[in-house]
C-alpha cells in the first residue's frame, strides 16, 4: 500500500547525460478527472497506489484491470513545460510550455511506436538478408518526423536525405508499402524500383541518396510555393555531417536573397557516418551556421519541444519572413546503416544512457500516464496493434513478388510512348513505358 | 538585315521573295524563350547575368523587362545551389529553364542534373516528375583555352533518364527549344556560342508559335549517295561545305544533322548507310567514348553493318586540353579540310 500522502502535484522528470539542463518542473495536474477504482477488483500486491487530491485511490502499477472506465475519465489535455531553446538571431523563441491532447498524444504515441518497430523490423529483415543493400535506421529520432509533422500539414512540402523511412510514415506512407519496398517487392512504394533511400509521397520528395543534395532541392521547392502563391512551405532536412556542404551554404545564401519559406532542419544525431560533430565541424553550433538566417536549437527527443518549434518556424516562414534554421539535438541507436556496428566510434554505455534515460517515446509515455491521459492497457493496446501491423507488413513484403521483368525499362521518360531500350547485348531488345 | 529583338516584333527580310525571316539562332533562342514564356506562367528562367544583364551572351534580352524578376531571375555564382534550387521547382510543379553560362560549369552542378533530374522519375517509379531544361553554351569557342572550351555531348548523352539535344541552326534553336521546355523530362540542351550570331532563314510555318521539332529525330540536310556525314551542332555546317566541296569533285555526300544525341536516331542513321554504303562522323567533342564511338558501334551492331564497304571513321576535336594560341586551337577542332580528307580516304579516292 502506498504512503496515504496526499500529493497536490505530479512531477514528471526526466534528466539526460546530454542535456544536463534538462528539467521539467513540477506541474499542477490541471484536472482532477481520475479514475475510480472498482471495489471489486483489488490491486495485485506490490502495485504502487498514490492518493491524488480528489481522495481516491489511483494504481500506477501496470498490472491493474480495470473492469468498466470510459474516456471521459481521462485528462483531455495537459500543459507540459518543455525546455528551453537556444535562439540565434532571433528575440523571442517557442513558447516554454505546450498543450498536449490526448487524441495528440495518443496518436503522437502510435506513431512513434510504428517507426520504432518498423526500423527493428527492417533490421531484422536485413540480417536474414532480405533487405539488402542501404538500410539507413531512424529508431532514437521518433521524435523529430513526428513532432515535425505536429507543427506543420501535409499540404506543406518536405524533403529529406537517406534516413528516410520515418519521413515517409509521417508524410502518409503505408508501413505495408515502405517494407515492401525494402524487400524490393512490386508493392513498394516505389514499385521495388527505388529501395530504402527513393521512397516517394504527395509533397515528399525522398528520400535522397546524396548528401547534401536535397537542401537546395527543398529550397527549389519552396521557391515553387512562393512563385504559385500558396502559403505552404517547404522543410528541408539534414544531417550534421551534411551540415558543412557547400551546397547547403549556397542555399541559405539564395533562400536569404529570395526569402524563400523554407525550415532548414539540422538533424544532429551526434555522428556523421563514423565521425563525431567534434571531429567534423569547426562549429558544432549548426542553429548558427546560417549566419544570417534565424536558428533555433530544439531538443529533438522531445516530440512537444520539437513541435513548438517547428510551430514556431512556420509562422515565420508564412509571415514572409524568409528562411529559419532548426538544430534538432537527437540521437540514433543503430549505426550509420546496417553494415555499421555502430559501437566503434561510440561506447555501448552512451547509447544506453540514452535510451534509459532520453528515449522519446519513453518521455510521452510517462507523461501521458502520469497526467492520466491515457492508460497502462491502452498503451499496450496500442503497443499490440503496431506489433501487428508490422508483422503483417513484414509477412507481406517478403511474401509479395518481385517486379516483373517488364519493369526493367519502364519509367525512364513521363509522357512519352513506348520506345526501345538497349539490353545488355545488341540482341537484347527491351521496352520502356512511361 | 532584320533586327530581332526580344520581343514579339518581326520584319521582313529585304532580300526575300516569299515569307522568310532571317533569324539568327541567338534570337532564335531568345523568341523561342518569350513565347514559352508567354503560353504558360509556370515557365520560368534562372541562371547568372540572365535578367538585368540581359544574358552573359544576349540570349534572354529583353526577357527580364517583359517579365520581370518573378520569372526571369539572376543568381549568385553558385550552380551547385541554383541547379538543385531549379530542380526542386521542377519536382513541385514549375517548369524551370536552368542556364548555365556555359557547360563546363556544369561541372560544378553535375550531380543535380544526374542523380536529382535524371534518375528520380526512375526511382519513384513514375511517381515524380522532373521537367526542367538546363541549356547553355556548350564545346568550343574562340581563344577561351582549356577550361572553358570542353563538348559535354557524350558525358549527358552516356545517362539514362536524360534527354539531350544538340541544335545546329536557327530552325533547330527555335523548334528544339519550345520542344525541350514542353518535355515534361529533363532536357540538357547544347548550344554554341560560335553559333550564336549566324543568320538562317526561317519559313512562316518555322515562326508559328507552336513550331517544335520533335526530341528524337534527325534531319537529313541534303541527300546524297556515295558517302553518310553524322553531325551535331556546329560541325553540321562544316559537313555542308566540305559536302559542296566535294560535290565539284562528282562525290555527293549524305549529310544528317543529328539534332539529338539521346535518345540518338539510329534509325535515320542507318537508312542513310545503307543507302550510301559509306560512314564518316564529325563531332567537335573528343574522340573517346564519344559521340561518334557511339554512332560507329550502332552501326556495327545492326543491320547497316552489312551496307558498309568501308569501316566507318570518326572525324573528332583532337585529344587534348583546348590551347590558346590561334594556331594551336584552330589546329585542335575538326575542320572542313578534315571532313574532306577522311571522305576520300574512305571513298578509297
Amino acid at each position: 500500500m502506498g504512503s496515504g500522502r496526499l500529493p497536490k502535484t505530479i512531477v514528471c522528470e526526466h534528466r539526460t547525460s546530454l542535456h544536463p539542463q534538462m528539467h521539467v518542473k513540477t506541474i499542477p495536474c490541471k484536472e482532477k478527472n481520475i479514475y475510480e477504482q472498482d471495489p471489486d477488483i483489488l490491486p495485485p500486491s506490490g502495485a504502487h497506489l498514490r492518493w491524488t487530491e480528489g481522495g481516491q485511490v489511483v494504481s500506477e502499477a501496470a498490472s491493474v484491470v480495470v473492469s468498466s472506465r470510459s474516456y471521459a475519465d481521462f485528462t483531455p489535455e495537459a500543459t507540459f513545460d518543455i525546455k528551453k531553446v537556444d535562439l540565434h538571431r532571433l528575440e523571442e523563441g517557442p513558447p516554454l510550455t505546450s498543450t498536449l491532447t490526448r487524441e495528440d498524444g495518443l496518436k503522437y504515441y502510435r506513431t512513434m511506436q510504428t517507426i520504432r518497430r518498423m526500423e527493428l523490423k527492417a533490421d531484422q529483415l536485413y540480417k536474414q538478408k532480405i533487405i539488402r543493400g542501404f538500410c539507413h535506421l531512424y529508431d532514437g529520432q521518433e521524435a523529430c518526423a513526428v513532432g515535425i509533422e505536429g507543427g506543420i500539414t501535409l499540404s506543406d512540402h518536405l524533403i529529406t536525405a537517406y534516413r528516410a523511412h520515418g519521413y515517409t510514415l509521417t508524410r502518409g506512407g503505408t508501413v505495408r508499402e515502405i517494407m515492401a519496398e525494402l524487400t524490393g517487392r512490386r508493392e513498394g512504394i516505389a514499385k521495388g524500383k527505388g529501395g530504402s533511400m527513393h521512397m516517394y509521397t504527395k509533397n515528399f520528395y525522398g528520400g535522397n541518396g546524396i548528401v547534401g543534395a536535397q537542401v537546395p532541392l527543398g529550397a527549389g521547392v519552396a521557391l515553387a510555393c512562393k512563385y504559385l502563391g500558396t502559403d505552404q512551405l517547404c522543410v528541408s532536412l539534414y544531417g550534421d555531417g551534411a551540415a558543412n556542404q557547400g551546397q547547403i551554404f549556397e542555399t541559405y545564401n539564395m533562400a536569404s536573397l529570395w526569402k524563400l519559406p523554407i525550415i532548414f532542419i539540422c538533424e544532429n544525431n551526434q555522428y556523421g557516418m563514423g565521425t563525431s560533430v567534434e571531429r567534423a565541424s569547426a562549429s558544432t553550433e549548426y542553429y548558427k551556421r546560417g549566419d544570417f538566417i534565424p536558428g533555433l536549437r530544439v531538443d529533438g527527443m522531445d516530440v512537444l519541444c520539437v513541435r513548438e518549434a517547428t510551430k514556431f518556424a512556420a509562422d515565420h516562414c508564412r509571415s514572409g519572413k524568409g528562411p529559419i534554421l532548426m538544430e534538432l539535438q537527437t540521437y540514433r541507436y543503430h549505426g550509420h546503416s546496417m553494415s555499421d556496428p555502430g559501437v566503434s566510434y561510440r561506447t555501448r554505455e552512451e547509447i544506453q544512457e540514452v535510451r534509459s534515460k532520453s528515449d522519446p517515446i519513453s518521455m510521452l509515455k510517462d507523461r501521458m500516464l502520469s497526467n492520466n491521459m491515457a492508460s497502462v492497457e491502452e498503451l499496450k493496446e496500442i503497443d499490440i496493434e503496431v506489433r501487428k501491423e508490422i508483422e503483417d507488413a513484414a509477412q507481406f513484403a517478403t511474401t509479395d513478388p518481385e517486379p516483373p521483368l517488364d519493369d526493367l525499362c519502364s519509367h525512364i521518360y513521363a509522357n512519352e510512348k513506348s520506345f526501345e531500350v538497349r539490353g545488355a547485348t545488341p540482341w537484347t531488345k527491351l521496352t520502356s513505358h512511361s | 538585315e532584320c533586327r530581332l529583338g526580344g520581343s514579339a516584333k518581326r520584319s521582313y527580310s529585304i532580300t526575300s521573295c516569299a515569307s522568310v525571316f532571317q533569324v539568327n539562332v541567338r534570337d532564335a533562342l531568345n523568341q523561342a524563350m518569350d513565347e514559352e514564356l508567354e503560353r504558360d506562367e509556370r515557365v520560368f528562367l534562372l541562371g547568372e547575368e540572365v535578367a538585368q544583364y540581359d544574358g552573359a551572351y544576349k540570349v534572354s534580352r529583353g526577357l527580364w523587362k517583359k517579365y520581370g524578376d518573378k520569372r526571369i531571375i539572376d543568381t549568385p555564382i553558385t550552380e551547385m545551389g541554383f541547379a538543385g534550387i531549379a530542380v526542386g521547382a521542377a519536382f513541385a510543379g514549375l517548369r524551370p529553364i536552368c542556364e548555365f553560362m556555359t557547360w563546363n560549369f556544369s561541372m560544378q552542378a553535375i550531380d543535380q542534373v544526374i542523380n536529382s533530374a535524371a534518375k528520380t522519375y526512375y526511382m519513384s517509379a513514375g511517381f515524380q516528375t522532373v521537367p526542367i531544361v538546363f541549356r547553355g553554351p556548350n564545346g568550343s569557342s574562340a581563344g577561351v583555352a582549356a577550361q572553358h572550351s570542353q563538348c559535354f555531348a557524350a558525358w549527358y548523352g552516356h545517362c539514362p533518364g536524360l534527354k539531350v539535344v544538340s541544335p545546329w541552326n536557327s530552325e533547330d534553336a527555335r523548334g528544339l527549344l519550345k520542344a525541350a521546355i514542353r518535355d515534361d523530362n529533363p532536357v540538357v540542351f547544347l548550344e554554341n556560342e560560335m553559333m550564336y550570331g549566324v543568320p538562317f532563314e526561317l519559313s512562316e510555318e518555322m515562326m508559328h508559335k507552336d513550331f517544335v521539332i520533335p526530341i528524337g529525330k534527325a534531319k537529313v540536310e541534303r541527300q546524297g549517295t556515295h558517302i553518310t556525314l553524322v553531325s551535331h551542332s556546329r560541325c553540321v555546317g562544316f559537313c555542308l561545305d566540305a559536302a559542296a566541296v566535294l560535290a565539284k569533285e562528282g562525290v555527293e555526300c549524305e549529310v544528317v544533322n543529328l539534332r539529338t544525341i539521346r535518345p540518338l536516331d539510329v534509325d535515320t542513321i542507318e537508312a542513310s548507310v545503307m543507302k550510301t554504303g559509306n560512314l564518316v562522323t564529325v563531332e567537335g567533342g573528343w574522340p573517346q567514348y564519344g559521340v561518334g564511338a557511339e554512332i560507329c558501334a550502332r552501326i556495327m551492331e545492326g543491320p547497316a553493318f552489312n551496307y558498309l564497304d568501308a569501316p566507318a571513321v570518326r572525324v573528332t576535336g583532337v585529344d587534348i586540353p583546348m590551347p590558346y594560341a590561334k594556331i594551336l586551337e584552330d589546329h585542335s577542332v575538326p575542320q572542313i579540310k578534315d571532313i574532306i580528307f577522311s571522305v576520300k580516304k574512305v571513298l578509297n579516292m
